[in-house]
């Protein structure tokens, strides 16, 4: 069963320029030549995904890459120059400015890379401030925004100013915010870029953990290829505005589209990347205890390594799907298969 | 490349040398060729700009209707909501609720007393911020009171707590006005340019027709003086808000209403609060200004003081103005300081976390209920007040009796060998070459937008038949920021450079700036008597500050990599200063004397008081004798000759910045 899709996008473009509307009409589909002689910046350009329900949707690149105006186009903060954005099937850029808001307090939750709270507000005000400008109940939202203020291990902070608060905790406040209408949709715009590389590991975990909780649909941006591979269901590389490649980080370490992904996939401990499912050898027996496919090759590397014998490899629902020996995972780890 | 460059210098030294002999020979040359027309503009030439603008204010005042609604009406109505918290604020702080204004009106309430007014001060300064803080404004008041100030300075602080939340939230809304719609902005900048070089005269007459002479007028005027800085200041605070900021208020499913209110204004708090600080001090800079058209106060007594050449009682009032401005200064500032501090409030009923609050409202019931026995808990006893007026009045005798002729020399000195032949020349130059030199100019700054703006001012300017008073502007303007940039310049070079000369001579600066420029006029009229000399020294204490400022901060500011650089390459101190840090400081130091010629356009006006005969002067005969279309035309004529200026310099300031890629 395939899932629904949540999010997609057709063919957006977003152009500056003079007259960039009109560019667009007269040349639906320019080449970057064209768009380079018209004196025009192609930020996106010719967008299309599709963003399943439940999903963690990787959008990597770097700076400039175009991937922040992609998510705000996404997100209609930025309104594209052509294209569609469907949400639930439903055109986004067709929306009211009412359905617009109506949709934004319901349905999608944004968090920002330098956090975005109000210098003014508490974090307990800050995480409500979603709440208060739908003119919720005051007590409700009190009580709900205290409940997603320990979600993320913030209890006893409420009375906190932002600015008394480490990086760390200022962008759980963050999380927490975004969380408290309770949105289908989760945008995270480089989230953890901001931080110090320690908390930066924390708090992936810490995401890990509330996504195994919540199981939201995320629009997650990132320049950090790792950060990328370690959280990511599906990943998308933009480069100067164009979407290059969509795949698992699996797909993409293992058949890079252009040399530019490579590049990008060059440097990532495959081990960490690659999982049992992937470099077992389909359909052959072996005795022991079966590990499981979607597991990555470093988390059970040690074990086969360690074993006399290959290891029978299990799909989900348990059943044998093939083997897994210790030459496979030592061509993993020691780079034989750089070449591959 | 070389013999280019030689070339294009030749040229220019060239223009400026044939400028200057124009200057001299002018007429003589005019004569010659029987060509008056060259250096005076017939008056066949004029258009009577000033003709309309009177009539158009007659049919204004007389005519102009909107439907059954007059434009009198209107007036009168803005006048009347004006005036309603103003009258509360005078009663309250000065001349108490009178019942039945009859000839003997009975006292319902007395204002309140000097002891709770004080006190609430100090409880302010310490709610602001510190003990400390509350003793210097607490020493203010005192002052206040023990200088004899007391009422004048409460009629004054009055009309301050009217003009300045108005000022405040009239450019907070036309600011927020302006950042919503783009064509907002496009209509306000010129206005505002126009409205912070227009001198404050050039308006006082036709706000003085629609008002009438008296308080509301008064707070009229020092309202249109006092919001430019705010509305500008309110756009760049609204712009630098954090787009993230911005875009999460945007997911969070705000309206606009809500986007503005709760978030983008509490984010820009701290920079809205610099522009309340400006409206402060320009609203305190405009309180003997404002007396001319009808506001009492401390104003109202250096004015007097001033046109009966009373040194002692006008720099009396002068200093309490001062004092009055540093209290409210301080306290703005400290406030603006805590709203952008953590503070936790404390639990407890309201009485209790508001103890201040109670204790000020506490005595001011007990002053006004003891009041009633002892009138020295309402009033200040006139008896124990000080007076140092006559210390200053025998000092300026003393001076002028055995110095008169030290003083005498100087001024012939000055006359003689920098004023008149800059004057000469300048007046010498016939107007079709002024005009044709200053747009090449402005061509060679900015491109031809500039050259068709410079074109047309100054040939604006020549057809409203102003130009001979026009070019006295210009000269002794010019000779002040010659004068002023001379003084300022090195002085701020050496602030940077040596720590304790630093000091002191900020505190020179900051005492200068804070002074009202009337105070300056006394004692140097008194010294120098009337003249072009007497408003030169005036203009150029008035104008030193900001060449000394911006020259220190351009000499401080050149990044320590480049010093080092100059030190490694063996410089010594003044090749390190002639070759590294005035080079690198010149655009800042270009902006300082940029400002220096705004503050001196402005001052020139009210050196008209002590006989100039420029457009400063013209101005103010428009005001004496109310006449709106020519004191606006001289106004006008006045803000074309700063926007000149101001567009000239700062696009010499940009080139530097671009040569010494500052900027792109």
């Amino acid at each position: 069963m395939t899932p629904k899709t949540k999010l997609s996008c057709r063919n957006v473009w977003k152009l500056y320029g003079a007259n960039p509307e009109g560019f667009l009409r007269e040349n639906p589909a320019p080449s970057g030549g064209d768009i380079q002689r018209a004196g025009i910046i192609g930020a996106v350009r010719n967008a299309s995904i599709d963003i399943a329900e439940g999903e963690i949707f990787i959008i990597m690149g770097l700076s400039g890459s175009g991937k922040s105006t992609l998510v705000r186009c996404l997100s209609r903060l930025i309104e594209p120059t052509g294209g569609e954005v469907l949400f639930d099937g439903v055109d986004l850029l067709r929306a009211s400015e009412q359905e617009l808001i109506d949709i934004r307090r319901h349905k999608m939750g944004m968090v920002f890379q330098h956090f975005a709270l109000l210098p003014h507000l508490t974090v307990l005000q800050n995480v409500m401030f979603p709440l208060a400008v739908q003119a919720a109940p005051r007590a409700e939202a009190e009580a709900k925004a205290r409940e997603v203020v320990e979600l993320v291990g913030l209890k006893g902070r409420e009375d906190y100013y932002p600015r008394e608060l480490s990086g760390g905790q200022q962008q759980r406040v963050g999380i927490a915010r975004s969380l408290v209408t309770e949105p289908d949709l989760w945008f995270l715009d480089e989230p953890f870029s901001a931080l110090d590389p320690l908390i930066r590991r924390e708090m992936q975990d810490e995401f890990m953990r509330l996504q195994a909780r919540l199981h939201k649909t995320i629009v997650f941006i990132t320049h950090d290829f790792e950060e990328a591979v370690r959280l990511a269901d599906r990943i998308a590389i933009m480069k100067d505005g164009e979407i290059i490649q969509v795949a698992t980080p699996e797909e993409l370490v293992l058949n890079p589209a252009t040399d530019y992904v490579a590049e990008f996939t060059r440097h990532i401990p495959r081990s960490k990347v690659l999982t049992v499912g992937g470099i077992m050898t389909p359909g052959t027996q072996a005795e022991g205890l079966p590990v499981p496919a979607a597991a990555r090759v470093s988390e059970v590397a040690e074990q086969i390594i360690a074993a006399d014998a290959p290891r029978p490899v299990c799909d989900a629902d348990g059943r044998i799907v093939g083997s897994i020996g210790r030459t496979a995972v030592a061509r993993v780890l020691f780079g034989a298969g750089e070449a591959a | 490349m070389k013999a280019h460059l030689t070339r294009q210098a030749a040229i220019c030294w060239g223009l400026v040398l044939a400028t200057i002999l124009l200057g001299w020979f002018g007429r003589d040359l005019a004569k010659a060729l029987d060509a008056r027309w060259m250096v005076k503009i017939p008056s066949s030439w004029d258009i009577p700009f000033n003709t309309y603008i009177s009539a158009t204010m007659a049919w204004l005042m007389e005519e102009a209707a909107v439907g059954p609604v007059s434009f009198t009406d209107a007036t009168r109505a803005i006048a009347w909501l004006i005036e309603q918290p103003y009258e509360l604020a005078l009663n309250l702080l000065a001349h108490g609720f009178l019942f039945d204004p009859g000839p003997e009106p009975q006292v319902l309430l007395p204002a309140a007393s000097w002891i709770a007014v004080t006190a609430a001060v100090i409880s302010l300064g310490h709610y602001c911020r510190s003990w400390g803080l509350a003793a210097l404004v607490g020493a203010c008041f005192a002052y206040l009171a023990v200088f004899g100030q007391w009422d004048s300075a409460m009629v004054t602080l009055a009309s301050v707590l009217i003009a300045v939340p108005l000022g405040a939230g009239g450019g907070l809304l036309a600011g927020i006005w302006a950042y919503r719609h783009p064509l907002g902005e496009r209509i306000l900048s010129p206005v505002l340019d126009l409205m912070q070089t227009i001198p404050i005269f050039a308006y006082l007459v036709p706000i003085l027709f629609m008002f009438g002479f008296g308080p509301v007028s008064a707070l009229v005027a020092t309202i249109i003086y006092a919001t430019p800085p705010m509305i500008r200041i309110t756009i760049m605070a609204l712009k630098a808000v954090d787009p993230e900021i911005l875009d999460f208020g945007r997911m969070a499913g705000t309206t606009r209403r809500q986007l503005m209110w709760r978030v983008l204004v509490p984010s820009a708090s701290q920079s809205l609060m610099v522009g309340v600080n400006q409206v402060i001090m320009l609203t305190l800079n405009m309180v003997i200004i404002a007396s001319m058209i009808g506001a009492g106060g401390l104003g109202f007594d250096v004015l007097a003081a001033l046109r009966r050449l009373d040194i002692g009682a006008g720099f009396e009032a002068g200093i309490a103005i001062v004092v009055l401005a540093i209290a409210v200064d301080r306290l703005s500032q400290a406030f603006a300081e805590r709203m952008g501090q953590v503070h936790h409030t404390k639990p407890g009923s309201w009485a209790a976390r508001n103890k201040r609050t109670v204790l000020v409202l506490c005595l001011l019931a007990v002053t006004w209920v003891l009041g009633r026995f002892s009138p020295l808990l309402l009033d200040y006893p006139q008896s124990q007040t000080i007076t140092t007026g006559a210390f200053w009045n025998d000092t300026v005798k003393y001076l002028n009796v055995n110095y008169f002729d030290a003083f005498e020399a100087v001024k012939i000195f000055f006359l003689q060998w920098f004023l008149l032949p800059i004057k000469k020349t300048l007046l010498g130059i016939p107007w079709p070459w002024a005009i044709a030199m200053l747009t090449l100019l402005g061509w060679h700054a900015g491109g031809w937008k500039l050259a068709a703006l410079c074109g047309a001012m100054s040939a604006l300017i020549a057809v409203s038949g102003l130009w001979a008073k026009a070019m006295v502007t210009v000269y002794l303007c010019g000779a002040s920021v010659i004068l002023a940039t001379l003084i300022g310049v090195p002085l701020g070079v050496l602030a940077a450079l040596n720590r304790r000369a630093g000091i002191a001579i900020n505190l020179l600066i900051d005492t200068l700036q804070t002074l009202p420029s009337f105070v300056y006029l006394i004692p140097v009229v008194m010294l120098f008597r009337v003249g072009d000399f007497t408003a030169m020294i005036a203009i150029v204490l008035y104008a030193l500050a900001p060449a000394v400022r911006y020259a220190a901060h351009g000499v401080r500011s050149v990044s320590s990599e480049l010093i080092e650089a100059g030190l490694v390459s063996g410089c010594t101190k003044w090749q390190l200063l002639r070759l590294v840090r005035l080079p690198m400081a010149l655009p800042e130091i270009l902006l300082g004397i940029n400002q220096t010629i705004m503050l001196a356009l402005s001052m020139l006006v009210i050196t008209a008081l002590v006989g100039t005969r420029d457009l400063g002067q013209e101005v103010y005969i428009a005001l004496t004798k109310a006449d709106t279309g020519r004191g606006l035309v001289a106004g006008l004529a006045i803000a074309f000759i700063a926007i000149i200026a101001d567009r000239l310099v700062n696009a010499g300031a940009r080139g530097a910045r671009i040569r010494f890629g500052l900027e792109s």
